[in-house]
């Protein structure tokens, strides 16, 4: 079984983002490390292959610095990698995102299941893995808590639901995304690491994905910048005992209570 | 203009009717798109809050869990009828549904939209809030975008909408997931839209039997509901649907209460349009002190327990 796993590469998760003169996030010279939430589902993948045998393949758009996010995803175990980088990339939107991912994932040949994280913790935007599931025309199942595949041929997925749950199954090959519940990842081991420097990432030219100048185009770009008003702050104090008397003077106002 | 009305088990859901009072801002013919369950019972909703036309189907395999179909069949509606927008609530349904339509049409997903100024111009709330964006919108008709919910009241302004009938497109050599088993414990006490006071618990409560803590405030105070941070989600404590933040619900309650919770930029989007905010944090440096009326720093096991039962007193619970 051959999966392709999504990861990305983010300014670090616990710092600081700042914008640029151009209105986008300041990349460079960040401290970045792969998405935590993209180890959820590398995790996960990795399991099937270790059982069912295959492949896992890291995809990957980013600055030259992704480098790191994808060494991390070799050294947990993935065999190889796929990683494309290009100036006239920088601030692209999701649908360029998902046609330069579709083509690189085209490139590997038969994949039964591409696997991506519901969303992304620098963007948020949610709809990428989805756009690119039509863009390869394949079936998908969002949000899984778990998944398994059956015989090499069905994913097995729970779901959540915005009231509650769902169990699906659906023919592969297939797209899943993954929340933080379909595995614990595993810390990448220090034979892991070494093994990662002589794994293959591949790094393929937009000309050799097949993309020209207008698929490449965004269709969105940011033309102002400013900062949302600050709540003022309020009055802090020490538990003690008068504590609940305060919060409750405050739900008295509130006229809640 | 159009606007994706989401039906749910229990019917339309409220952020139709929060993109129609938008929609009708911006002007020109309004649309809804219902495709689900009892979408034809929704119309007269529809209608009502400024919707000319509801294309309407109940067909089952518009509810088919890929997207895939009610994706396509909104390409032909479009095709046909040429919008320039369509909003969409930021439910997980509206987000497949856009995210497929965008690699059919090739238009722009504007995702996390509070407002749009014009048809061509979305903002955004960025960096948890705490920096606000205007996006330029640009490629095919119509822009595909995302609102974050509560942006906007409802608002009913009489009308009735004309229903257009809807064919059904299923896309050549269509395959779909089919649903082994669904589990939808329905709501308990007052969703995290409607309660008057909203109370949220994080890391901080420690494990799950944290939130009973939280649940007896709950019961003492009324009218309340329990939310939770996305750390207490992840660690499993507390089901997805409690989730408030930039993945999960926006809240605005009379008051909110965030107990354990450091305020992470991540949440703060979520709840920082709330009334009043108290919050209960053993870190004095926790930012969530900076957002609230009224901060109190110390041990959250005994304010918690002590709040229930002062509140027990004043009401007489």
């Amino acid at each position: 079984m051959n999966v392709a796993v999504l990861v990305k590469w983010v300014p670090e998760p616990q710092g600081t983002p700042t914008l640029g003169t151009d209105h986008l996030l300041v990349r460079e010279g960040a401290d970045g490390a792969l998405d935590p939430g993209d180890e959820y589902g590398l995790e996960r993948a990795l399991q099937l292959v270790e059982r069912d045998g295959g492949e896992v393949t890291i995809v990957s758009m980013g600055p030259e610095i992704a480098v790191a996010a994808v060494q991390r995803g070799l050294a947990m175990g993935a065999a190889r990698a796929v990683l494309i980088t290009d100036p006239a990339l920088r601030g692209s939107d999701t649908l360029v995102t998902a046609r330069v991912l579709a083509a690189a994932i085209r490139r590997l040949g038969p994949i039964d299941l591409v696997v991506a994280a519901v969303e992304s913790t620098d963007g948020y935007t949610g709809t990428l893995p989805i756009t690119l599931a039509e863009l390869l025309e394949l079936p998908s199942v969002t949000f899984a808590t778990s998944f398994d595949v059956i015989d090499g041929a069905e994913l097995q997925a729970e779901r959540q639901t915005a009231s509650g749950s769902e169990a699906l199954a659906c023919p592969l090959p297939a797209l899943v995304t993954s929340t933080t519940g379909v595995a614990a990842p595993r810390y990448p081991s220090l034979k892991g690491v070494m093994a990662a420097k002589s794994k293959p990432v591949d790094r393929p030219s937009l000309t050799e994905l097949g993309l020209v100048a207008d698929e490449i185009r965004s269709t969105q770009s940011v033309t102002g910048v400013g900062t949302a008003p600050e709540k003022a702050g309020g009055r802090v104090i020490e538990a003690g005992p008068d504590a609940a008397a305060e919060i409750a003077d405050l739900l008295e106002e509130a006229r809640v209570i | 203009m159009w606007i994706w009305a989401d039906l749910t088990s229990d019917g339309l859901a409220s952020s139709a009717l929060e993109l129609l009072t938008k929609a009708r801002e911006l002007g020109g013919e309004i649309g809804a798109v219902a495709f689900g369950p009892r979408a034809t019972d929704a119309v007269a909703a529809l209608g009502e809050h400024g919707a000319i036309r509801v294309y309407a189907s109940d067909d089952d395999r518009l509810e088919e869990p890929t997207s895939r179909v009610a994706a396509h069949t909104l390409v032909a509606l479009i095709a046909r009828d040429s919008p320039d927008v369509v909003l969409f609530p930021s439910s997980y349904r509206a987000r497949d549904v856009a995210g497929r339509v965008q690699a059919l049409t090739g238009s722009t997903v504007m995702a996390n939209a509070v407002d749009l100024p014009t048809i061509d111009r979305a903002r955004a709330e960025i960096l948890g809030g705490t920096t606000v964006v205007d996006v330029d919108l640009a490629g095919p008709r119509p822009h595909l975008v995302l609102m974050r919910p509560r942006s906007f009241e409802p608002a009913a302004v009489g009308g009735t909408a004309e229903v257009v009938i809807v064919d059904v497109v299923e896309p050549a050599g269509f395959v779909s997931a089919s649903v082994l088993s669904r589990t939808d414990p329905g709501a308990t006490g007052p969703s995290l839209d409607d309660a008057k006071v909203v109370v949220a618990g994080g890391r901080g409560l420690g494990g799950p039997e944290g939130f009973r803590l939280l649940e007896e405030l709950a019961g003492a105070i009324g009218d309340t509901a329990i939310g939770a941070s996305r750390a207490a989600v992840d660690a499993g404590w507390v089901p997805y649907a409690l989730q408030i933040g930039q993945t999960g619900a926006t809240v605005k309650p009379e008051v909110y209460l965030a107990a354990g919770i450091s305020g992470a930029l991540q949440h703060a989007v979520g709840m920082k349009g709330s009334r009043r905010i108290v919050a209960i944090t053993k870190d004095p440096e926790a930012p969530i002190l900076k957002m609230a009326d009224l901060g109190v720093v110390g041990d959250l096991f005994q304010v918690l327990p002590a709040l229930t039962e002062e509140v027990r007193r004043r009401t007489g619970r």
